[in-house]
């Protein structure tokens, strides 16, 4: 039988220390979708999502009710929509009018964020593919909902520097067709090496070819549970800190595979996977920066911060694989810098670089995330940094990704604001050095060598 | 069975299990095991009971609780059970 001390325990997590499932995700299959008439098309986008996930945002907020956690988003990935409008759009425009339908269809459901306005071009890209990227400027300008990610390397196939070169120009694009709102277009833009068919979080979602024709993703947080349980042990050892996390992400992870069964059986979709990434928000204790700073840092980005950070992820890895069947998307601690107030202040007191972060995602789930830079900052600049970090994942076998705002008109210093869940940044300092002659070479950097195991 | 917990935190005063305790009677909701403790000068109860019989849904019952509460000044939390098995049971 439960004891009182398990009970006050569980809602402590919830009322004081922000554990919550931080997303139930519908992957929809729109493959079955695809018609060479662009609005017959369109019709089919918009009715099988409406249909597939009328219940989804209702059945979350029962499930928060009746256990008594949040659940704070619910969203939704779709196929690649390069590979469902290869056939019915001809210029960037008619993909825009998809991104449009998009949009009516999340705003019908009530989600807040649809992932998927995507292309996978990690060797070649293909018409279908350009013609989508060449819209994402204007249908992140034009729609509230939607998110695009490209992926643009992989370790089996090496990095098209095409694509790179390119999503530089398309990042510095979209964030001039949304300069009225300080950029925010490319707060939902990201470019992948890696990337995960079964991701549950935004803005890099997608459900995969490889998924079945529905499927719920869920993702779970709780940074705040983890730096109070880590509070309680203060001068503790290693062996004891491990156990600890380890311990914490096991209790957090459970919580969200009751959800997603729950989720499952409600919606009469198949559960697919748990994300066990750590994922802040702006909230105060609600931050990775502030576990790191537990475990014994000034800031973020002082030394030992990617062995802190090493040591985090993997813990928080194996304590939640054991209370999960099913574990996929990225999986790790997030280190956004717009989203996580303790990552702010380090970037704020000069504690924190871009190359420092780019070293922690050598060993975090994912990249360069949620990172403002100076408007004017050349697109080769963004293809250089993006071309790096697609290298750490293609040679590191793990995911990666870019999500830079060159916000218009803001320098180094400043601060851009973002709002709700997206937060507010201080503009980072880029190296101004040229990489143009680099980035500007045509073709693809080849798969490295230990990716042949055949 | 249908199981359910019921926790109570805040100041303690009196009829505070009497309220409670007498709204679960008239939904038909059993109560299987009570247990209390102060932590930090602030009451905590817990209630598990079974809401086999109740023919209410569940919203509506932890919504009722939820307001028996605020008359009492007290905070009142209906949840299912499961959260908790899951998280401290393996």
């Amino acid at each position: 039988m439960i004891h009182i001390s398990e009970v006050i325990e569980t809602n402590k997590m919830i009322e004081h220390e922000n554990l919550d499932v931080r997303t139930i995700t519908m992957g929809i299959n729109l493959l079955d979708c695809a018609d060479s008439r662009l609005d017959v098309l369109c019709e089919n986008i918009y009715r099988k999502i409406t249909t597939l996930a009328k219940d989804l945002v209702k059945s979350g907020d029962d499930i928060a009710r009746e256990y008594g956690v949040p659940i704070v988003n619910k969203r939704i990935s779709i196929t690649p929509i390069s590979l469902v409008g290869g056939s019915a759009c001809q210029t960037p425009d008619d993909y825009v009018q998809i991104a449009k339908t998009l949009d009516a269809a999340a705003a019908k459901v009530g989600i807040n964020f649809l992932g998927g306005y995507s292309a996978i071009v990690s060797k070649g890209m293909s018409r279908s593919d350009e013609l989508l990227i060449r819209s994402i400027p204007k249908a992140l300008a034009s729609t509230q909902f939607i998110c695009s990610s490209i992926n643009v390397g992989s370790t089996k196939t090496g990095i098209n520097m095409d694509a790179v070169r390119l999503m530089g120009e398309i990042i510095k694009e979209t964030a001039e067709a949304t300069k009225e709102k300080d950029s925010l277009g490319c707060a939902k833009l990201v470019v992948l090496c890696n990337a995960p068919d079964d991701n549950p979080f935004m803005a890099g979602a997608f459900h995969g070819v490889s998924e079945a024709d529905a499927i719920i993703n869920v993702g779970v947080s709780g940074p705040g549970v983890v730096k109070y349980a880590l509070e309680q042990i203060r001068e503790a050892d290693f062996e004891t800190l491990c156990e600890t996390i380890k311990k914490t992400a096991f209790k957090i992870t459970r919580v969200g595979q009751l959800v997603a069964q729950e989720a499952s059986r409600r919606l009469g979709i198949p559960f697919g996977i748990i994300d066990l990434s750590l994922a802040p928000t702006p909230a105060i204790g609600d931050s990775v920066a502030d576990i790191l700073k537990e475990i014994g840092l000034e800031h973020p980005g002082a030394p030992g911060t990617t062995a802190a950070l090493a040591l985090l992820n993997d813990q928080v890895k194996k304590g939640g694989v054991m209370a999960s069947s099913y574990v996929g998307g990225l999986s790790g601690a997030f280190i956004p810098v717009s989203e996580d107030q303790g990552m702010i202040d380090a970037v704020e007191c000069g504690a924190l670089s871009i190359e420092k972060l780019e070293a922690m995602t050598c060993v975090c789930s994912v990249g360069l995330d949620m990172i403002a830079i100076p408007g004017d900052t050349a697109a080769s600049t963004i293809s250089g940094i993006i071309a790096d970090e697609a290298a750490i994942g293609m040679i590191n076998q793990k995911t990666t990704a870019v999500r830079i705002i060159p916000v218009v008109g803001k320098g180094v210093g400043e601060i851009v604001e973002f709002g709700g869940l997206l937060g507010y940044a201080p503009i980072m300092q880029v190296n101004g050095f040229d990489c143009s002659r680099f980035v500007g070479r045509k073709g693809r950097i080849p798969a490295p060598i230990h990716s042949f195991k055949n | 069975m249908n199981k359910a917990i019921i926790t109570v935190v805040g100041k303690d005063t009196i009829g505070i299990i009497a309220s409670v305790c007498q709204y679960l009677a008239s939904k038909h909701i059993n109560i299987l095991d009570i247990s209390q403790t102060i932590v930090q000068d602030y009451f905590n109860m817990m209630m598990i009971v079974d809401m086999q019989a109740c023919e209410q849904a569940f919203e509506e019952i932890s919504g009722d609780l939820n307001e028996i509460g605020q008359t009492l000044g007290v905070q009142v939390k209906c949840q299912r059970e499961d959260i908790f098995n899951k998280m401290h049971r393996i």
